[in-house]
């Protein structure tokens, strides 16, 4: 399945999920979306927008000095 | 049956907009929350940046907040809208660089246009009179409803009763009587009110949430204007003003030195931008050039930076200098004692 990747590397909260967030607005539902991030809070933060805004955190997981987030976009 | 009014909030993630939320949901209104980001916000950046805070839980508090309130939250990037107002806030700046009563005139604007666009009802913020004391007073509170054109569509449910009624007070979407009449700095009222509704834990109960507050941060960024004849940034120039030592030897360039790993790390991501000096023959700091140095001035700084590395108490260090274009060469310096480091130099 095809992915739409956000690289939101080097920028610091809450701009990774701004991007993600921005990123989601055109997608349709379903869509998988992965992000690159360096900030740790990315990895608490996108996972916390996903929640409130109805989408699904498929995977998180750490790189080396990488935060990848894989999220499939919701129908809220 | 009347169909739901629905709200937009301010969520700075502090108290006060946690609670002015929550109250509307008390009474049945739909609530959405909305969140500036002006680059400035202090939020988990410094954090994010300094290894030795990696340990402390990274948590951008709007979104804890609305996950706290079961809400939907939008984050809004506004950098460069924001810029004007920094530049030129018509009611002026606060005790350093705020514009902090243009800044609320400005965010509540954008969260009335919010309300018009998405069918949504009114704009809520957490504003207390007397709270603050350029943005909140007594005086200000209808500067903003007018400013912002969001008129009497702006409910303060913290402070309503000493104001006068709102639209959707007057329209019944929402009952005063169970609104509140805060005033003043004391946070003991919202604390009381906290515990009512069972948050235990909050952020910042009285902080700021703004850079442009700190006399520190604010002093770096009026260098920033003064040495470039101008009052303009970029979104690196003040994220930098947050990391690091920076220090000022000569009027045309400044020197950026990491305290710490994190900040090095950090400092490492600018290394095509900027002319960057780091210590090879001894544990150092890395550190970036901002501004048009001679050779000599290049020496200097490399002094400068000896200067906070192990090898300050040696008679030389190695140093290893990179230029715009990639090219680098070593540098042998005698470290700058602490007396040859004037006060003056320190942004």
């Amino acid at each position: 399945m095809s992915k739409v990747v956000v690289d939101a590397r080097r920028l610091l909260c809450p701009l990774p999920v701004i991007r993600v967030q921005d990123k989601v607005a055109a997608l349709m539902p379903g869509t998988r979306v992965e992000a690159v991030c360096t900030d740790p809070g990315a990895l608490h933060d996108i996972p916390a927008w996903c929640r409130i805004n109805g989408h699904h955190i498929l995977e998180t997981r750490t790189e080396g000095d990488e935060i990848i987030v894989i999220l499939e976009v919701g129908n809220p | 049956m009347p169909s739901q009014r629905k709200a937009i909030a301010l969520i700075s993630g502090g108290l006060d907009s946690l609670l002015a939320a929550r109250v509307m949901q008390e009474q049945g209104i739909y609530v959405e929350g909305i969140n500036f980001f002006t680059g400035f916000c202090v939020e988990g950046h410094t954090h994010a940046i300094r290894k030795q805070d990696h340990a402390k839980p990274k948590r951008n508090n709007a979104l804890w907040v609305a996950e706290q309130l079961g809400i939907r939250l939008h984050i809004i990037d506004i950098i460069e809208e924001y810029k004007e107002v920094v530049f030129n806030p018509r009611h002026g700046y606060g005790a350093n660089l705020n514009p902090c009563l243009d800044c609320k005139i400005f965010m509540v604007n954008k969260a009335h246009h919010w309300v018009r666009d998405h069918g949504f009802d009114f704009v809520v913020t957490g504003e207390v009179i007397g709270q603050r004391p350029m943005s909140q007073r007594k005086d200000t509170m209808p500067v903003v409803s007018r400013e912002s054109g969001a008129e009497d569509l702006l409910l303060r449910p913290l402070c309503a009763k000493n104001l006068p009624p709102s639209r959707p007070e007057r329209e019944g979407w929402v009952d005063r009587e169970r609104l509140y009449g805060f005033s003043g700095r004391s946070r003991k009222p919202q604390m009381a009110l906290a515990s009512q509704f069972g948050f235990l834990e909050y952020a910042q109960p009285a902080g700021g949430c703004c850079f442009l507050t700190d006399a520190r941060y604010a002093a770096k960024l009026a260098d920033l204007w003064a040495s470039r004849g101008t009052k303009q940034y970029e979104l690196d120039d003040i994220m930098l003003l947050k990391v690091g030592r920076h220090l000022r030897p000569r009027p045309h360039f400044k020197v950026i030195i990491s305290r710490e790993e994190g900040e090095g790390n950090f400092l490492k991501g600018y290394r095509n931008q900027y002319i960057n000096i780091e210590s090879i023959s001894h544990p150092g700091p890395l550190a970036l050039i901002d501004g048009e140095p001679s050779f000599d001035d290049i020496e200097l700084a490399s002094r400068l930076v000896a200067r906070y590395g192990k090898g300050r108490e040696s008679p030389r260090v190695e140093l290893e200098v990179r230029d715009l274009e990639g090219h680098s060469y070593r540098l042998a310096v005698k470290p700058l004692s602490p007396s040859e480091v004037p006060e003056g130099w320190y942004l």
